[in-house]
Order: C-alpha cells, then structure tokens, then sequence
C-alpha cells in the first residue's frame, strides 16, 4: 500500500532528515513510527502524504510513485489518507462541525449527506454534543479527538496519525489509542508517529524505529554503512 | 445531484454568505464598482440619445436640385420620374413660376421681383432623402450633379458631418473612459479578494493539505467576484436609469419648445444586461488574478 524505497529528504536548509529510508506497509496495518524528538518522523508522515517531496528515492501509493505525479494529482493522492498532523490544524474561525465538514465539502458530498456524516464521525470520538463549540473551548484531549474524526469522516483507508497523544494525560491517550484501535480492527491501514512508546506492549503493532535518519525494527541493527 | 453540481452550489452559497457577511465592506464595493460602470454607461447612453435626437434632424435634410435655364418641362417630368426610382424619400417638384410667387412674397422681395424682366429662376427639385448619413447624402449630391439637365446641387451637410465627427470622437472618449474603470473594476476585486484570502490563510492550507484541488480553491472567490461585479452592475444600471428618468421629463419639454418631439431613453433590458455581464465578468477576472497570485506564492519549491 504505501513503499519507500532508498528515500533521502534534504531540507533546503540542507539538513538531511532521512538518508535511505526503505520500508513496506500492507493494507490493514497497524504501523507504529517511533524515534527520539527530530529523528524524522513527522518528514516520512509528510512524504507518505505528498506534502514534502523526496530528494532522491521513490515513494509509491497505493501504485502511484509520487515523484512522478503531475502536481494537479496530488490532491488525490492526498484523499486516500486520514490526516491528523502534528500541529492538529484545527480552523478556529469556524464550529467544530463545520472542521468536519471541511473534507467532504472538498469532495463534493452534497450538503445533507455531509451533515450526516460529519455528525456520524463527531459521535464516534465522542464530540456530537460539542458540535457547535468553536474548537479553541476544547480540551486538549477533544480536540486532538476532533481532528481525528476530521481525518476519518471520509472514510480513508491510510489513517496517518503524528503525536496524536502528544502533551495528552494517560486517560486521554488511552481513548485515543482505543479509538485507533478501533480503526484498525476495522480493516483501516493505521499508521502513527510517536515518541511515546508505553502503547507499543498494549497495542502490538509493527514498530519502525526512526534514528538519525534511518529506519529499522526494534532490536535489528541499522543498515549498513551507518552505526 | 452529482457532485459537480454540489461543489458550484455550494461554492455559490458561500459566495452570497460572504457578501453578507460583513454588509458595509460589501456596500462600499458595490459602490465602487457600481460608479465605476455608471460613467462610461451614462456617456454610452447620452451619446445615443444625442445621435437618435440628431437622426430625427438629419431625416429632414433637404437636397435641393437646381435644373438648368434651357431645361424643358418634358425634361423636368423625365427628370422627376428617374429621381422617384432612385431617392427613396420625398422628391417636390418646385416650377419655376411657383418659386418666384414663394420669393415675390417674401417679406421685401415683391418690389424687385417686379422689377425683373423675366423670371431668373429655374426648376428645382427638393429632396428628402430617407435614412440617409452625411455620406450617403453627399455621394448622391454628386451623382445628381452629373445628370444632364441638372445645372447645380445644393446640399447643406456640414453641421451634420461636425457633429458626426463629433460623435465619434464622443464613442472613443467613452470607449477609453470604459477601458480606465473596467480596469479599476478588475483592482478593486483584485484587493477585496486579496484580503479574503488573507484572512482565509488558514484554510486554504488546511484544504490543501487534506486533498483540497485548486479549483475547489479557486471557485467560491470566482462566484464572489463575479457576483459583486454583476451587483456593481445592477447598481450602475439603476443609477443610469434613475438619472434618465429624473431629466426625461425636462428634455422633452425643452424638446417642445424647439418644435421637436424627442424623448430621452435609457438602457433597454439588453443593455442592462449587457452592462451586468460585463460587470461580472470583470469581478470574475480580479478574482482570477488574485486567487491566481497567491496560489503560486504558496506554491512549495
Ligand atoms: N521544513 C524544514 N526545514 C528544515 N529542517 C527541517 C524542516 N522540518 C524538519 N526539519 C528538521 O528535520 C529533522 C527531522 O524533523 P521531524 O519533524 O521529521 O522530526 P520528528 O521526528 O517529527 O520530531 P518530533 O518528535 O519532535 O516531532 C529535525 O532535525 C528538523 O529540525
Ligand atoms: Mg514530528
């Protein structure tokens, strides 16, 4: 479903935030990237979405080699994934409704069915009755919980979690991780970046270590030539 | 419904949302604009008017056709007969005797009519030539010039080619006064929507990010302009129209005092129209141009 192979990615900067990233994710999934702070999590989330491109390297979706994409494909490409990014990016000049809304306004679902749906995502982390808030009267919980459901109301088969629980209490982690769970077990490729590694025993998922720029199982050394 | 219709739909409920949104700014635009396309409307309008009121004037142009001294009466009826077939319009055989008796009572003249051994005047004919231009009127002066029995054509059209000339210069001065607003028109949509996108940074990121294509972008700050502009429009044409309306009234009356009847008009539907197209296909292509730049400034590397 989702296939780097020998990635770089040099920041203009020039900083080189992965030096030959090659990994393999199958449909249904559960992918947990984790690493030290700046290790590269968060650049191979945005590579995997075609919001950063490779410097050298390929990256395939789903077939699509993304480097190879005409730049008006990229929306679509995009489409075949729930984001849920680090920053959350949450609209705070709108209700929380409407941030649901805001991917199948994208898609072109007409109004009532969106209403439907949207409400039908915000049921499912719990926010319905905060439909009307503005986002900014969330939790820090809730709100890493609305932009999950803005991820998932339009039913992605990539779900592309970054530091979902980052700054939350355990409690609310552990609803968030259940939600992702949940998720899974419904067949939803899950992919999440996190530093926080207490959920791994609980949830057994595929682990890439991320470390200076390169990718391996817990446990296994890292590819040659790097030490 | 399919989903392309959904998208504009809702792209064009968002726009009306918008203009709604904040009244004042969306008042001063529409005033902007709606001023914008009054000038060059107005001067389109008053030049027509002028130029229907000078056809009603111009339709009574006068040629006269002076027969030469040795000219028969045969050669007068052959003459008027031909004119009939050629002029289309009022052709009046004046005889001779006829324009003497006219001349003799004139106020002044009897005495030296009187006077006259015999009568100097020749035959004439008067013209009045239907739907005829200044140059229309002239090439047919000369045709008639050069006809046998014809001694002298006389044709009084200078005013008419003055104010002719007149017009056009007016159609052109108007033309380059349509191209300074419309190009105001397409800056100040440029500005509006400029600042909507600003304070929408946010959300165009957000939209992108999560598969957002630039048309989805692009569209509700089309329908927005192009609906301000056809607004800016409508305003131009009520202004237009209420100015018409205001002196109607007065110009036919001054009409009547010259002896003329004249009433001024205003846009007609098509016109109107006309002048709303034109308004939102210029808010349209601001729109264009703004949404057009920041999109290619957020552009990545
Ligand atoms: N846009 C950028 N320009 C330059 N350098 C960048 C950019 N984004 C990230 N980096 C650098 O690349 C490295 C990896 O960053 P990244 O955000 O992928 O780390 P991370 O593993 O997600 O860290 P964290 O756990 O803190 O989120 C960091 O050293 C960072 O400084
Ligand atoms: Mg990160």
């Amino acid at each position: 479903m989702i296939s780097f192979s020998a990635v770089h990615k040099r920041y203009p900067t020039g900083y080189e935030a992965l030096r030959g990233v090659s990994f393999d994710v199958e449909a249904g999934e559960l992918v947990f990237i984790t690493g030290h702070s700046g290790a590269g999590k968060t650049t191979l989330c945005k590579l995997a979405a075609a919001i950063e491109r490779p410097t050298s390297g390929s990256v395939v979706v789903n077939g699509q080699n993304l480097a190879a994409l005409r730049k008006s494909a990229i929306p679509y490409v995009r489409r075949n994934f729930g984001l849920v990014f680090q920053d959350q990016k949450l609209l705070f000049d709108r209700t929380v409704l409407d941030n649901v809304l805001l991917p199948l306004a994208i898609v072109g679902l007409p109004p009532k069915e969106a209403q439907k749906r949207a409400r039908a995502a915000l049921d499912k982390v719990g926010l319905l009755e905060r439909e009307k808030a503005n986002p900014i009267a969330l939790s820090g919980g809730e709100q890493q919980r609305l932009a999950i459901a803005r991820a998932v109301v339009n039913r992605p088969a990539i779900l592309l979690a970054d530091e979902p629980t980052a700054n939350l209490d355990t409690d609310s982690a552990a609803d968030i991780m259940e939600l992702f769970k949940a998720f899974h077990q419904v067949g939803v490729t899950v992919i999440l970046a996190t530093h926080d590694t207490q959920w791994v025993r609980q949830l057994n998922p595929r682990v890439l270590w991320v470390e200076q720029g390169q990718v391996r199982a817990p446990g296994e050394a890292l590819p040659e030539g790097k030490a | 419904m399919n989903v392309w219709l959904t998208q504009h739909s809702v792209a064009i409920k968002g726009a009306w949302q918008r203009l709604l949104a904040s009244p004042l700014n969306t008042l001063l635009s529409l005033l902007v604009i709606g001023i914008a396309l009054t000038l060059p409307a107005a001067g389109a309008v008053l030049l027509d008017n002028l130029r229907q009121a000078a056809a009603g004037v111009a339709s009574t142009q006068q040629i006269s056709v002076f027969l030469s001294p040795e000219a028969s009466r045969k050669d007068a009826t052959e003459l008027e007969s031909r004119l009939r077939q050629e002029v289309s319009g009022k052709v009046q055989f004046v005889a001779r005797e006829e324009a003497l008796k006219r001349l003799q009572e004139t106020a002044g003249m009897a005495e030296l009519v009187d006077s006259l051994p015999r009568n100097p005047l020749p035959d004439a004919f008067i013209l009045e030539p239907r739907n005829a231009g200044p140059e229309a009127l002239e090439s047919l002066a000369k045709t008639l010039s050069a006809w046998p029995k014809v001694a002298h054509v006389q044709l009084d059209s200078a005013w008419i080619k003055r104010f002719d000339a007149f017009l056009r210069l007016g159609r052109l001065a108007v033309l380059l006064l349509a191209a300074a607003f419309a190009a105001a028109l397409v800056a100040v949509t440029f500005n509006t929507i400029r600042l909507q996108i600003l304070a929408q940074a946010d959300e165009i990121e957000v939209a992108k990010l999560i598969g957002a294509t630039d048309g989805f972008i692009r569209r509700p700050y089309y329908y927005f302009g192009a609906l301000q502009g056809m607004l800016g429009g409508a305003l131009a044409v009520l202004l237009v129209n209420g100015g018409v309306a205001l002196l109607a009234e007065p110009v036919s009356h001054l009409a009547t005092l010259y002896a003329a009847s004249f009433r001024l008009h205003g846009l007609g539907l098509g016109q109107s129209a006309l002048l709303l197209g034109i308004g939102a296909l210029l808010g349209w292509l601001g729109a264009q141009l703004s949404v057009g730049l920041y999109l290619r400034q957020i552009e990545p590397k």
